[in-house]
């Protein structure tokens, strides 16, 4: 449909009434980050809660996209709507993009499934600073689950624990060895395991080594919550083998969450994150403001003069801003 | 590729797809870089799509263009067929085609409501131009 001369909250409204392309441009409003996110976040925000958002990530290649696009084919079959958010990188260079995850989930049929391609647009971290807001208006409209699939990351990326309810991480057999998966970082965050390419040599002695690290886990009273211990899932995700044990696997942590209150405890860091998010980008905006006016070039010449040091500088600035 | 240009083309979004039973696809990836060079995000749909498929995914992207690959000498069929699903969706946003087009049949093309033809061998700037030419004449 077209979308010509609608206001926010029209096209807001026709999203919420189904229609795709409109949420389509909701979607677009959000990654702008202007006038009419702040209008959609004021809208959606009051409506969602429901849905289960689930994080897949994992290294370029692991096959983060073609199990996606596994869940939403199976997904439909179970009376579930499932959204993807499928971030791939900018470049650092144009700003430019191939947002090429689609191409793993092409057999997908209809109404019921909704993928959006989003860009990093600058952001470190394997997430684009859009995606709380993405899956807020997912949310809104009924989608459940929302899928956030993440650029290929490597060990500290891990945004996605801020975002996601239920975090996936997606390994190769002969990806790393025992001392690898004990290391900090990304390996720490996951509530499931998946390893994907399983029908390759080394899937036997990947799961061996994620066994022996969940154990010291164990033992160190690392848990990340208590008895629940994240369950290693063989997949092949190009057959489509393993998809519905990894569905179990989601849907199971998902009751975790829910009978031990933690789903609460996630959901209110989730919104610790993204406030602490957007205070930054306030306060950033507030300090180019500052810099900028004729009191912040004095401090910057007074630097230059060397008649008071940067941190003064700083520090002054930071009088005025708080204020 | 200059910053200016990078900017001008900033948030532009594109789905690039081949129609139908097509496999040439050295191009389209060729077009695909060019136009992320160009600092423009492509979503890139790949082989074998359906008018159906392109649509879905240029509603769900909120593309600001589409541009389709034609290598199998269907273009006289399947860029119609696809003009005619953007009709029946609604959806006015330009369609660029791309590939081998003789001559003869681009006036045909563009008369069924086809923004742009490149041809093989069009130069990046040529691509870039069409692309953000078609983009700013539609909004």
């Amino acid at each position: 449909m077209s979308l010509r001369g609608l206001g926010t909250e029209e096209i807001f409204e026709r999203a919420v009434a189904g229609e795709r392309r409109a949420l389509g441009r909701v979607l677009t409003f959000i990654e702008r980050a202007g006038e009419d996110a702040d209008i959609i976040t004021e809208l959606s925000h009051p409506m969602g809660g429901q849905a289960h958002v689930v994080g897949i990530t994992g290294a370029p290649g692991a096959g983060k996209s073609t199990l996606t696009g596994q869940l939403t084919r199976l997904l439909p079959d179970l009376g579930l709507r499932p959204a993807v958010l499928a971030v791939d990188p900018s470049s650092p260079l144009t700003g430019g993009a191939i947002l090429g995850d689609r191409i793993r989930m092409d057999d997908m049929a209809g109404d019921d499934v909704f993928i959006r391609s989003v860009a990093t647009r600058g952001h470190a971290g394997g997430l684009a600073l859009s995606i709380p807001g993405g899956v807020r208006a997912f949310d809104a409209v009924g989608y459940d689950p929302v899928i956030i699939e993440t650029v290929g990351v490597g060990q500290v990326e891990v945004d996605v624990v801020g975002a996601a309810d239920t975090t996936v991480v997606v390994v190769n057999p002969g990806w790393g060895d025992a001392v690898q998966a004990n290391k900090a970082g990304l390996m720490e965050v996951a509530d499931i395991f998946v390893i994907n390419k399983a029908d390759r040599p080394g899937a036997a002695d990947s799961r061996r080594d994620l066994d022996l690290m969940l154990d010291l886990s164990h033992v160190t009273g690392q848990e990340r919550s208590s008895g629940y211990r994240p369950p290693i899932i063989m997949t092949t995700a190009t057959e489509g083998t393993g998809a519905d044990e990894l569905w179990d696997a989601i849907h199971a942590h998902r009751g975790h969450l829910a009978s031990t209150g933690e789903l609460d405890s996630r959901r209110e860091a989730r919104h610790h994150y993204e406030i602490t998010h957007r205070l930054e980008q306030l306060v950033s905006a507030g300090i180019v403001t500052a810099l900028a006016e004729d009191d912040g070039a004095m401090l910057v010449a007074d630097v230059a003069a060397k008649r008071i040091s940067p941190s003064q500088a700083a520090r002054t600035l930071a009088k005025r801003l708080l204020r | 590729m200059s910053e200016q240009t990078s900017d001008s083309n900033a948030n532009i979004r594109i789905v690039l797809a081949k129609l139908g039973l097509d496999g040439h696809d050295r191009g389209i990836k060729i077009v695909a870089r060019i136009l992320r060079d160009a600092g423009m995000e492509v979503i890139y749909l790949g082989l074998r799509q359906t008018t159906d498929s392109i649509v879905a995914a240029a509603e769900e992207e909120d593309a600001d263009a589409i541009g389709l690959s034609m290598h199998n000498a269907g273009h006289l069929t399947l860029a119609p067929a696809m003009i005619e699903a953007l009709r029946v969706a609604d959806l006015d946003i330009p369609l660029i085609i791309g590939g081998i087009v003789p001559d003869m049949d681009v006036e045909t093309l563009i008369g069924a409501g086809v923004t742009a033809v490149l041809g093989p061998g069009a130069p990046a700037e040529e691509v870039v131009e069409a692309v953000t030419k078609a983009v700013a004449d539609a909004s």
